[in-house]
C-alpha cells in the first residue's frame, strides 16, 4: 500500500516542471467553493425560496396574503401548528433538562469512568435512532399488547390504556421523542461541561463563594449559550420529525409535518398554494427559534467578555 | 459530596431504565412470533423477504452515492475555506446548519415543485432522475454532519504547509486534493460517511414523497401490516445504527490528535 502510493507520487510529480506549476493559475479565487455554492443554491436555498414565494401567491400567480391568513383562520391547520409547537417545546425542554442532568451526573457525579464512556457511546447511537424503528420499539413496549403494558396489567394491575395513555396524544409522543432528545443533549453538552475548568471552582471557593454561588455565577452563565442552542436544535428536531408519528397513526394525527405530508401526497386541503403556506409557516417557526437563540447568545456573550 | 454521588447514580439508573426497557422489550417482542416459545421466526421472515432485500439494497446504494456526493461537495469547499477564504467561514457554517433548521419535508416539497416533470430541470420525469434527486436530498440532510466532520479533520492538519509543500514538488490542484489532503482527512471523512449512512438508511419522508423503493417506505409498510416483524426490524435498525457509531469510535482512535506534532 505504502509502496504503491510512493511510486505513484514520484510518477505524478516528475512531469510537472516548476515552470508549468507557476504558469498554472486558477481563474478565480472562488473555484474551490463553487461546487458547494452551486449545490446549496440549487438544492437547498432555491427550493426553499420557491415555497416561500409560493406561499404569497394565489393559483394565478398574483400576490396575496390569503394563504398565510388561512393558516390562522382554518382551525384544523392552526390546531396542528399548536400541537406541533406544544410537542416540540416540551420534548425539547424535558429532553434538555434530563440530558443536562444525565451529563452532569456522568461528568461531575464521581461515577466510575466506564459509566461515562458507556453513556456517551449509547447516546451517540440513540440520538440517531429515530424515525420508524423507534416507533416500532415503543409499540412493542407500550403498545396495546406491548411487553411493558402486559406486565403492568398482569403483575401490577395497572391498565395504562384505561388510564388514558395513548401514543396518539401529545404526551405519548413526547415520551417517545425523549428517546432521541435526551441523548442528543448529552452528546452536545458533555464537551461544554468538560470545558468548565476545575480552577474556576477553586478560584470561586478562594474568593469565598458558596457552591450555589459558583453554580449561579460561573457554571450557568458559561453553559447557558450551548444549552440554549441545543434546546433550539432539539425543538427543530422534534418539529420536523414525521416518521415516528406517522408509524403510530398513519396520516390521521394532526401535527404540522403530517398535515404537510398528506397535502403533498394528495392535496387534501384542495388548494395547492396552501401547502406552500404550511411549509413557509414551518420555516418561520424554526427560523424564529434560531433568531431567539442568536439574540440570547449575543446578550450572554456580552457578559462573558 | 456523598449525596452528589448518590444523586448521580439515581439519575444514571433512571435514565438507563428509560433507555433499556424499550430495547429489551422490543427484542423480547420480536421473538414471540411462534406461540408459546421464543424463536427467531420474525427475523427469518424479514430477512427472507425479497422486498426487504431489494429495498435494503436500494438504500445502501443510495447511501453510498450520498456519501460520494457529500465528499465531492464538502471536501473542496472546506479545504478552500481553510486555505484561501477564511472570511467565508461564517457564511458557509451558517448554510451547512440550514438543513437542521429547514425540515426535510419542506426541502423535499421544494424539490417536488421545482424539479417536477414539467420544469426546466425535470428530475422527476424518470426513475433514474428521481433516485438522483433522492441522493441529492440525502446529501443535503447530511451536509451539517459531513461539513463538521471534514472541518474538524482539516483543523488537525496544517493545510497551508502541506499545500505549499505539494506545490513546491509540482503537484497540481487535483493531486493536492486527492493525494495529499484527502488521505489526511480520510478518517474524518469516514466518520462523516458512517454517520450519513446511519441517517440515510431508514429515512422515510424523502423516499416516500419521491416515491422511491427505499428501505424507509418498506419499514412503514411492514409496520402498518404486521405485528412481530416490525420489532425485528427495529432491532436490526438499532444494530445498524450501533454498528455505524462503533465504527466512528473505532476510527477516532486512528485520527491525528493535533497539527504541528513535534516529530
Amino acid at each position: 500500500m505504502t509502496d504503491l502510493s510512493l511510486s505513484n507520487q514520484a510518477f505524478a510529480t516528475k512531469p510537472a516542471s516548476p515552470k508549468e506549476a507557476t504558469a498554472f493559475r486558477f481563474p478565480t479565487h472562488w473555484i474551490g467553493v463553487t461546487p458547494f455554492f452551486i449545490f446549496v443554491l440549487m438544492f437547498l436555498i432555491l427550493p426553499t425560496l420557491y415555497l416561500v414565494l409560493g406561499a404569497f401567491q394565489n393559483g394565478e400567480g398574483q400576490f396575496t396574503f390569503d394563504n398565510i391568513l388561512q393558516l390562522v383562520s382554518d382551525p384544523s391547520i392552526s390546531n396542528s401548528y399548536w400541537a406541533s409547537i406544544w410537542i416540540s417545546f416540551w420534548s425539547a425542554i424535558i429532553g434538555a433538562f434530563a440530558g443536562l442532568a444525565l451529563a452532569i451526573a456522568i461528568v461531575r457525579g464521581g461515577l466510575p469512568s466506564w459509566v461515562r464512556s458507556a453513556t456517551l457511546t449509547f447516546s451517540g447511537v440513540a440520538s440517531n435512532f429515530a424515525g420508524l424503528p423507534l416507533a416500532f420499539a415503543f409499540i412493542a413496549t407500550l403498545g396495546r399488547v406491548g411487553i411493558v403494558t402486559i406486565i403492568l396489567r398482569d403483575v401490577f394491575g395497572m391498565n395504562i390504556y384505561a388510564m388514558g395513555f395513548n401514543f396518539l396524544t401529545s404526551s405519548g409522543l413526547i415520551v417517545v421523542y425523549l428517546f432521541f432528545q435526551i441523548p442528543l443533549m448529552v452528546v452536545i453538552i458533555v464537551p461544554a461541561i468538560d470545558g468548565l475548568k476545575k480552577e474556576w471552582n477553586e478560584a470561586a471557593a478562594t474568593l469565598g463563594a458558596t457552591q450555589w454561588q459558583y453554580w449561579r455565577m460561573v457554571v450557568i452563565p458559561v453553559l447557558f449559550p450551548s444549552f440554549l442552542g441545543t434546546v433550539i436544535l432539539l425543538f427543530a428536531n422534534a418539529f420536523g420529525a414525521i416518521a415516528t408519528a406517522y408509524a403510530f397513526t398513519g396520516p390521521t394525527l394532526n401535527i404540522v409535518p403530517i398535515k404537510l405530508y398528506s397535502q403533498i401526497n394528495g392535496d387534501v386541503l384542495h388548494n395547492p398554494q396552501l401547502g406552500y403556506a404550511i411549509a413557509f409557516g414551518m420555516i418561520v417557526i424554526t427560523g424564529l427559534a434560531n433568531v431567539f437563540y442568536i439574540w440570547f447568545r449575543t446578550r450572554s456573550e456580552r457578559w462573558l467578555k | 459530596m456523598k449525596s452528589g454521588k448518590f444523586w448521580a447514580w439515581v439519575v444514571f439508573i433512571v435514565s438507563a431504565a428509560y433507555f433499556f426497557i424499550p430495547l429489551i422489550a422490543t427484542f423480547e417482542f420480536s421473538l414471540r412470533l411462534r406461540r408459546g416459545v421464543h424463536s427467531f421466526d420474525a427475523y427469518q421472515i424479514v430477512l427472507g423477504d425479497p422486498r426487504f432485500q431489494a429495498t435494503f439494497l436500494y438504500s445502501v446504494v443510495a447511501a453510498v452515492f450520498t456519501i460520494i456526493l457529500g465528499v465531492l461537495v464538502v471536501v473542496p469547499a472546506a479545504y478552500w475555506i481553510r486555505l484561501r477564504l477564511p472570511q467565508l467561514r461564517p457564511i458557509v457554517e451558517f448554510i451547512t446548519l440550514l438543513p437542521l433548521v429547514i425540515p426535510a419535508i419542506v426541502i423535499v416539497f421544494g424539490y417536488i415543485r421545482m424539479y417536477g416533470s414539467n420544469s426546466p430541470l425535470p428530475f422527476l420525469a424518470s426513475d433514474f432522475g428521481a433516485s438522483a434527486l433522492l441522493v441529492i436530498g440525502y446529501a443535503t440532510l447530511a451536509l451539517p454532519y459531513m461539513y463538521r466532520a471534514v472541518d474538524t479533520g482539516l483543523r488537525t492538519i496544517d493545510v497551508r504547509t502541506l499545500t505549499e509543500a505539494a506545490q513546491i514538488l509540482g503537484a497540481g490542484w487535483g493531486t493536492i486534493i486527492t493525494r495529499v489532503i484527502l488521505p489526511n482527512v480520510l478518517i474524518a471523512v469516514l466518520s462523516g460517511a458512517f454517520l450519513t449512512f446511519a441517517i440515510v438508511i431508514g429515512e422515510f419522508t424523502m423516499a416516500s414523497l419521491l416515491n422511491r423503493p427505499a428501505f424507509g417506505p418498506y419499514l412503514q409498510n411492514i409496520g402498518a401490516n404486521r405485528a412481530y416483524e416490525p420489532a425485528a426490524l427495529a432491532v436490526i435498525a438499532f444494530a445498524i445504527t450501533w454498528g455505524c457509531m462503533s465504527l466512528i469510535q473505532l476510527l477516532s482512535r486512528f485520527a491525528p490528535k493535533s497539527a504541528n506534532r513535534p516529530n
